[in-house]
């Protein structure tokens, strides 16, 4: 075999490929629903808490740093091995699903109450002012006049972080979660044959790369605008 | 409530697997030593490329980048890993994870450092080569120091994430931080090694994330 055909049979294998496509596909669609998963928790529990910090409280701010900090600190595969390894120890043994969705939901809410936090920050006192002047309540005003400006603010670094922190759905393949690189390695070690993890790569592209894309033209468009 | 501090928080545990923990926090310095000067290296490299005047170059760079944003940094290095042999390309452990790594974070600090050279503005260039400056020079001594300064939150943020990722390495057998606690806690079926690990990365990287955090809070200002 010349070197070409080598690595045509090594990499991009179609009679591999066409084995191994079933589970890939099963695999992707199982990192679709964690990535959908850690998205709408996190960014709803990120929010939840920049909403919290707006209200002044000494402690529950101090609280909600001292939260942001530890998920902002320790790296997420640590977090995952130490729930799925550590907590059978207390007799309750989530799956490896739960783990990873539970620890990279936390991390993405701690990065996006840092986000949107910086962007309430950014929001003159002054309109704070005028708008409770005006009547509205300390709700209305952080609803209708505060978080309109800050979100169009944090749009851009929350974007890329969302994306950032859900490729980590790769991580759940140590902790046997049968998502699209725990398959490709199952089908690289059942096949002797490289291709499965081409094929893996390929299906991270799909999903990834439009999200990456879309990240850089909401970069272009906010910028303009600040 | 003793029993949580018997598996989580077991001082004698710990202390018993204090050689590997120690030699695991030995290897991740080293890894953090190659991988952030690599990648910063790697990126001033693509974010210099990306200057060039030929569109179709600046468009291949683009998607280069895009394509290693993409890619989630543990499938890249077990391809470079479990993959590249198959081609005869044998890199090992601590190999794997450099080319990864280099691949990986490259690409960001590219687009950090790409955004910070396009903040300064074009009348510096002209001024220090109509000065004399030789187009290196002006690079080194007048646009890179005002690019750094205004790209320098997510600079350190990156060189954070950077070092944070180093504990994927574990997944290729090489002896880490990570992967040294789990060792430690696959034999003695307690979970405190693995805290430790965790305390050992907060104490590390805390200093960082409390810089970060003002350097962050200081800059969105509206103009």
């Amino acid at each position: 075999m010349s070197g070409w055909e080598l690595f045509l049979f090594s990499f991009l294998n179609l009679r591999v490929i066409a084995e191994y496509l079933p589970s890939i596909a099963a695999g992707f669609l199982l990192t679709v629903q964690l990535a959908a998963l850690i998205i709408a928790s996190g960014l709803a529990l990120g929010l939840l808490l920049a909403v919290l910090r707006s209200l002044g409280s000494l402690v529950l701010s101090f609280a909600i740093v001292l939260f942001v900090d530890l998920f902002r600190a320790i790296p997420p595969l640590v977090l995952i091995v130490l729930l799925y390894f550590g907590l059978p120890n207390l007799g309750f043994a989530p799956s490896g699903f739960v783990c990873t969705w539970v620890v990279l939901a936390l991390v993405l809410a701690a990065f996006a109450e840092e986000i949107v936090w910086a962007g309430i920050l950014s929001v003159p006192r002054g309109q704070w002012e005028a708008a409770r002047s005006t009547g509205l309540g300390f709700f209305a005003t952080l609803r209708c006049v505060v978080l309109p400006q800050a979100l169009r603010l944090a749009i851009a670094p929350l974007t890329n972080r969302t994306i950032a922190i859900t490729k980590g759905t790769a991580l759940g393949s140590v902790v046997a979660v049968s998502e699209i690189l725990a398959q490709a390695s199952a089908g690289v070690s059942f096949s002797s044959n490289p291709s499965p993890l081409t094929l893996g790569a390929l299906a991270y592209l799909v999903l990834f790369a439009p999200m990456v894309l879309l990240a850089r033209r909401i970069e272009r468009r906010f910028a303009w605008r600040r | 409530m003793e029993l949580f501090v018997s598996s989580f928080l077991n001082v004698e545990v710990v202390w018993a697997a204090r050689a590997l923990l120690l030699q695991g926090f030995a290897n991740t310095m080293l890894l953090i030593a190659i991988a952030v000067p690599l990648g910063l290296a790697g990126g001033l490299l693509l974010a210099l490329l990306s200057l060039t005047p030929v569109r179709i170059a600046r468009l291949l760079l683009a998607v280069w980048v895009d394509l290693f944003r993409a890619l989630p940094p543990l499938v890249l290095l077990v391809f470079v890993y479990g993959g590249l042999p198959f081609a005869g390309l044998e890199l090992g452990p601590l190999g794997s994870v450099a080319v990864a790594f280099l691949l990986n974070s490259s690409a960001y600090y590219a687009e950090i450092l790409r955004a910070g050279i396009d903040s300064v503005p074009r009348g510096q260039w002209e001024a220090a080569r109509s000065s004399g400056l030789s187009a290196l020079d002006t690079l080194g001594w007048v646009v890179l120091p005002q690019a750094v300064r205004n790209v320098l939150p997510d600079l350190v943020s990156n060189t954070l994430e950077v070092v944070k990722l180093t504990s994927i390495a574990s997944v290729v057998a090489m002896p880490e931080l990570l992967y040294q606690a789990r060792q430690a806690q696959s034999v003695t079926y307690n979970a405190s090694p693995l805290v430790a690990a965790a305390l050992i990365y907060l104490l590390l990287l805390w200093p960082l994330v409390r810089l970060l955090s003002r350097l962050e809070h200081r800059l969105p200002s509206r103009m």
